[in-house]
């Protein structure tokens, strides 16, 4: 068939990265040359990978842009999906349909500075936008990383963490919450938002994307507002279940909005009149 | 175009069936056993039922299957082998009697599906399908096709509608389309000149009971309103009003493994089943059924006349025939109409 909108790329495991109990960093290539030439994408995008005979599940893709020839994706060992993934060994075939979705405006925030705030397992979606705009560093002022997750053990890309702390132009807090700590420790502790606060970054010409769970979203937007950032330039993206990915299979919708198709990227304000239903 | 209105004498519909049958094409049509009247492929003449109101499932299943390959996999030494359908795989189909709700139904459907992305299984799949509508002399309490900007002689969506012009009476053919014109090419000899015949009189009666547009219009500030725990209090979130809906599409998609080798299929879904949104966390986005009932309104009466110009509603009247605790969305949608703000 000329165009099946099902049909994957076929893809190869090339490395697989372990990033914390549960978690793991797929370096993918394509396995046909002509695929991987026409392929490109945008930060925020994801895609729908498959393990042949188990099924399809949605993430991020957590590499950047900038970085061609690969796609990297961070996933937890949660469902059918992500259970037959983690079997997976270097050189394994999976299946990977995309880009889909929208992107983080990064042309638009040229000049400004930039400000991550990700909990847990969310720094995947954020990695991709993260090095994408190490990679054109000129184009932003300053740039602020703040990461929490629940212990230190949680927290993924520690050799990526390392390089961004080691960075002059990166400024990158870690912390862990109360209890996550090891003895060696050297970062903060606390939740997210108390971070946030107790960092209190300026919003003079800043853009704040945040992600993480729900509740850590929940208590930093506010602390946000505090800090004067408007709604307008507070990034986020939505996690709905999707099975297609462009706007078909009908569960994503958040009101009339689809996340697979206006999102995965919004901003506070456009969350703002979203029906309370994600 | 401009239609072409043609008469075909009653005993001459047996002649176009047997005509059509041939030649690389299937007819599909209704056929009745145990008070269900279902589409299926045809052989005979007299087994097309003749005697229905509505059919208890819709035609959607000729481009949208229930169940459908999307590719086929096999592991093998080398690695792996992804084979996607082909379009020469799908048959020529004759999609006989269906009402002028299904037939409305067909373009609601189909924007879902190129909505964006152009879904091409299912547009070569309805490429294939010629639709030869019949307009309903009768109706039923369920019936609310007048409501939502269909009517019982209704043309959208048919390649072909025949009215019958009474009971026992030949039929009146309106050609619509160019597929409807290959019909009458394979016999002209069976569609004579029509004189001027008022077709409006042969129809069924179906009172207007409410606008879709004013739906549309109290949707805008309904999202809120108790109206939708109040009506949703007794469903059972069994999925069969999707089921039997000609418009709605949302879809699984799962791998059917055996072994070495598999497909990923597409399967029907429904936006009223508790694990729709579910996500792995656990967390779920439409955790009661009240929030999946609003979904299904509002999908079909708020987003879609939205995103896509199109409602996702016929009026055929299935979902409340087949709901198992006497839903009846006629009722529903008059009391939105009727709710205060």
């Amino acid at each position: 068939m000329t165009n099946n909108l099902y049909m994957p790329y076929q893809m190869k495991v090339e490395r697989i990265t372990y990033e914390a109990p549960g978690v793991k960093t797929f370096m993918l290539r394509f396995v046909n040359e002509e695929d991987q030439n026409k392929f490109d994408f945008r930060a925020g995008q994801f895609g729908e990978y498959s393990v042949y005979g188990v099924g399809e599940s949605t993430f991020c893709i957590a590499s950047s842009p900038t970085r061609k020839g690969y796609i990297e994706c961070t996933f937890r060992q949660t469902g059918k999906v992500t259970n037959a993934l983690s079997d997976c060994e270097e050189g394994s075939i999976i299946g990977f349909r995309g880009p889909y979705g929208n992107t983080f405006p990064l042309d638009e925030w040229k000049g400004k500075s930039l400000l991550f705030i990700a909990g847990g397992i969310a720094l995947p979606p954020m990695r991709c936008v993260i090095w994408n705009a190490l990679d054109l560093r000129e184009n932003f002022k300053d740039i602020t990383i703040i990461y929490g997750a629940r212990s230190t053990k949680d927290l993924v890309y520690k050799h990526e963490l390392q390089d961004w702390g080691s960075r002059p132009d990166v400024k990158l807090i870690t912390t862990v919450d109360p209890g996550g700590e090891s003895p060696d420790w050297k970062g903060e502790v606390g939740f997210v938002p108390t971070i946030v606060e107790k960092v209190a970054p300026s919003s003079m010409d800043t853009i704040a994307i945040v992600c993480g769970p729900p509740v850590m979203i929940k208590y930093t937007f506010p602390v946000l507002a505090k800090l004067g950032f408007s709604d307008e330039n507070i990034f986020t993206t939505l996690e709905n279940r999707m099975k297609c990915g462009f706007g078909k299979c009908g569960r994503c919708n958040v009101g009339k909005v689809y996340v697979c198709k206006d999102g995965p990227v919004f901003t506070l304000a456009q969350l703002n009149k979203l029906p309370d239903e994600y | 175009m401009k239609s072409d209105r043609r008469l075909v004498r009653k005993g001459s519909l047996e002649k176009l069936f047997e005509v059509l049958k041939g030649d690389n094409r299937q007819v599909y049509a209704p056929f009745s056993r145990n008070g269900r009247t279902t589409y299926r492929k045809t052989e005979k003449f007299s087994d097309i039922a003749t005697d229905y109101i509505q059919t208890t499932q819709s035609s959607k299943e000729v481009s949208f299957p229930r169940t459908e390959k999307i590719l086929d996999y096999s592991k093998n030494e080398d690695g792996m082998s992804v084979k996607g359908i082909e379009p020469d795989q799908i048959p020529q189909i004759m999609l006989w009697g269906i009402r002028p709700c299904d037939a409305l139904g067909i373009g609601e459907l189909s924007s879902i599906f190129n909505w964006d992305y152009k879904d091409e299984i299912y547009n070569n799949r309805l490429s294939k399908v010629t639709v030869l509508g019949f307009s309903c002399g009768k109706a039923d309490e369920y019936c609310f096709c007048t409501s939502v900007g269909g009517n019982p002689g209704n043309t959208d969506g048919s390649d072909i509608l025949f009215t019958q012009l009474g009971e026992n009476g030949d039929y009146l053919a309106e050609i619509l389309t160019e597929k409807g014109e290959k019909v009458i090419a394979l016999s002209p000899e069976l569609f004579e000149t029509a004189g001027n015949i008022e077709k409006e009189k042969f129809l069924a009666d179906v009172p207007v009971k409410f606008s879709h547009k004013e739906i549309f219009g109290k949707l805008e500030k309904f999202f809120e309103s108790d109206e939708w725990v109040e009506q949703s209090l007794r469903c059972i979130g069994c999925g069969a009003c999707a089921y039997v809906c000609p418009t709605c599409a949302c879809f699984d998609i799962q791998d059917d493994s055996h072994g070495k080798l598999g497909s990923r299929v597409r399967c029907w879904d429904s936006c009223g089943f508790s694990l729709f949104t579910l996500h792995t966390s656990g967390h779920n986005p439409r955790n009661v059924q009240s929030a999946r009932w609003r979904q299904r309104i509002m999908h079909k009466f708020s987003y879609m006349p939205e995103r896509l110009s199109v409602y996702g509603c016929t009026g055929c009247g299935r979902c409340s025939r087949a709901c198992p605790a006497d839903m009846n969305i006629l009722e529903h949608l008059i009391s939105i109409k009727e709710a205060a703000l």
